[in-house]
């Protein structure tokens, strides 16, 4: 499988999660990504794995649980509402340690909110939705090929760092249809390549922690109860000690003719692709424009966004909500630039001539300081 | 004279100190467990899964692979674990708020996609780690931390016969409900435990689950010998015993 295949985002992430070793996939109808559960329940017996339609999203979240604490590649998927009720399940997979991939395609919120593609829970994602001190790695593709880059990465930062990893959609991501060129089939035991890193190869850890039968060895307890005075406090540390590994190696993000831009727009997912026609456009008028495009929404490309406000430069935030990744934008330019932001929330899909107007705005007041 | 051993400990139950209250039925129940998977042979292939509640640490007593789960989603988990694995033995140890409150959902569609899982239910009228509190299955009239007049079904309904609703489902294949009452109802509760058990391992095609009325003398307010007798006199009115599926 190396030609390139028109996919919609939903059946494109599917089977590259398959390609990428996915042992099992649990999942409960919502809209808009039930394309990945009936590609599911079509492909995955097909390759003799499981597919289980859950009957609900915090059943979902708990036999990816199971599966997982058996060594298992798994993973779930939903949109919004059915995330706030798998945040339970994710907070016991980061206590427990755990892999396991969560693919969000959000929809407007709160609440029930409506059906159209939004950005509006990047604070969940990034911050842990559920309860307790941790984190969820958190990738934001911004193209249906990217989705599909993102499946094995996903898969393989779950198993190298045993924690749960959040691939964060939206509606248009999921729905719309792109050319792809899947991955190739993964080895057993070994990662896959991660274009976004100098093609390096992951060399994962084996799993002797799971649960496979105490066959002629001692009994192994998976568990995130730790009553003994002191010793969540070191599983804490522990904990953040991980986190800061994953911070300081599993950064990705993108940047465009930053050099010499007088305005640096920051959009993450769709709206990022939606930036780029506006900043291309703005270039053409002879604007200096350029883009940073955050691919890891957690860890968040603090030190990249740092570096690019050592010079003065205005940066323009664009979000599909009322602005969640501006305040992560704000921490890392701390106060050395000005940091503005344009946002549509409750499923507004912002154009490339709406960017671009804003964009224009913004370029009065540098022109005449 | 030499003297012949009757009695010891099975392999599977580890030997330690106990953190359970006296009179509680979690160290009986736990024991029925491990003699069973002595005995069937399987514990190099056995995965258990621990409940909230006091049985949280049944890992530190029972010495096969084991996971500990959010509230009441055992099932759920449970059926993780068999459908990627179908070869090992999935056992998940539940108490009454667990099961019966909030992990309803999840027991009853395991047991209604016919999961080929055995549940140990264990059914003591309380939530015994938070304090006491009712249960879905408190009876009426039962005093309780939050029923501090008695249970009173005008605002506090009935005590829910989950293994009732259970057996009515075509994927559950054996139901049953014992006592940790006596030697005897401890000896007619090894057995269905071991059958629960058995089912699996021979590939019978759907969840089995065995409930066990356990005594708690602590939020039954009770010595143990008394707790004993309120089981079998009065908690079986509410819960009777015997088999009732399979």
């Amino acid at each position: 499988m190396n030609e390139r295949v028109l996919m919609c985002g939903n059946e494109a992430l599917a089977e590259a999660a398959i390609q990428a070793g996915c042992d099992a996939y649990f999942g409960y109808p919502i809209t808009p990504q039930n394309e990945i559960t009936a590609y599911m329940s079509r492909r995955m017996p097909e390759e003799n794995r499981v597919f289980v339609q859950s009957e609900s999203e915090l059943a979902a979240i708990n036999m990816v649980f199971g599966a997982s604490a058996t060594g298992k590649r798994a993973m779930t998927s939903s949109s919004s509402p059915g995330i706030s009720l798998m945040q339970e399940g994710i907070s016991y997979l980061a206590g427990a340690e755990l892999p396991a991939v969560v693919v969000n395609v959000m929809r407007g919120g709160p609440g029930l909110g409506n059906i159209a593609p939004s950005q509006g829970d990047y604070f969940q994602a990034t911050r842990g939705g559920g309860h307790g001190d941790y984190r969820t790695i958190v990738l934001g593709p911004s193209s249906v090929q990217e989705l599909v880059d993102c499946m094995p990465l996903a898969f393989d930062l779950a198993d190298q760092y045993r924690m749960p990893v959040v691939v964060l959609a939206d509606g248009i991501l999921g729905q719309m249809m792109e050319p792809v060129v899947l991955p190739k089939t993964r080895d057993e035991g070994r990662g896959t390549r991660d274009e976004g890193r100098a093609s390096r190869i992951r060399v994962l850890p084996t799993k002797d922690w799971a649960l496979t039968g105490a066959n002629g060895r001692p009994q192994n307890i998976i568990r995130s109860l730790w009553l003994v005075e002191g010793v969540l406090e070191k599983l804490n540390y522990k904990l953040r000690d991980k986190y800061e590994q994953i911070q300081k190696n599993e950064v990705l993000c993108e940047q465009y003719e930053v050099s010499d831009a007088e305005i640096v727009v920051v959009a993450y997912g769709i709206a990022a692709r939606i930036v780029r026609g506006a900043v291309d456009k703005a270039r053409e008028e002879g604007l200096k424009v350029g883009w940073i495009r955050p691919i890891t929404l957690w860890p968040f490309p603090t030190e990249q966004i740092s570096r690019a406000a050592e010079e003065f430069r205005v940066f323009f935030v664009v979000e599909m909500s009322l602005g969640q990744m501006v305040e992560d934008v704000k921490l890392a330019v701390a106060g050395k630039a000005p940091v503005l932001f344009y946002g549509r929330p409750g499923g507004g899909v912002p154009t490339v001539e709406e960017i671009l107007d804003k964009i224009k705005q913004l370029t009065l007041p540098t022109k005449n300081r | 004279m030499s003297m012949k051993k009757v009695f010891t400990r099975t392999p599977t139950f580890k030997d330690c100190p106990t953190h359970y209250c006296p009179g509680c039925g979690h160290g009986i129940a736990h024991r029925l467990i491990a003699e069973t998977i002595d005995e069937l042979g399987i514990r190099g292939r056995t995965i258990g899964i621990a409940p909230v509640g006091c049985s949280v640490l049944a890992y530190n007593y029972l010495d096969v692979d084991m996971v500990e789960v959010a509230h009441g989603r055992a099932p759920a988990v449970a059926t993780g674990m068999k459908r990627t694995n179908p070869d090992k033995i999935i056992f998940s140890y539940q108490g009454d708020g667990d099961l019966a409150a909030i992990g309803t959902a999840e027991i009853i569609h395991a047991a209604h996609r016919g999961e080929q899982i055995t549940v140990i239910f264990i059914n003591n009228a309380v939530f015994g780690m938070t304090g006491g509190q009712m249960a879905p299955t408190t009876v009426l009239g039962q005093v309780t931390a939050t029923t501090q007049k008695g249970r009173d079904a005008r605002s506090e309904g009935y005590p829910l016969q989950i293994s009732e609703l259970l057996a009515v489902l075509p994927g559950a294949i054996y139901v049953e409900r014992c006592a940790l009452s006596s030697p005897a109802q401890i000896r007619k509760a090894k057995k269905a435990v071991k059958h629960a058990f058995e089912l699996q391992v021979n590939g019978a095609g759907g969840l089995s689950l065995v409930e066990l009325l356990s005594p708690c003398p602590t939020y039954w307010r009770m010595s143990p010998v008394k707790a004993m007798d309120w089981l079998e006199k009065e908690m079986t009115n509410a819960f009777p015993l015997g088999r009732l599926k399979g």
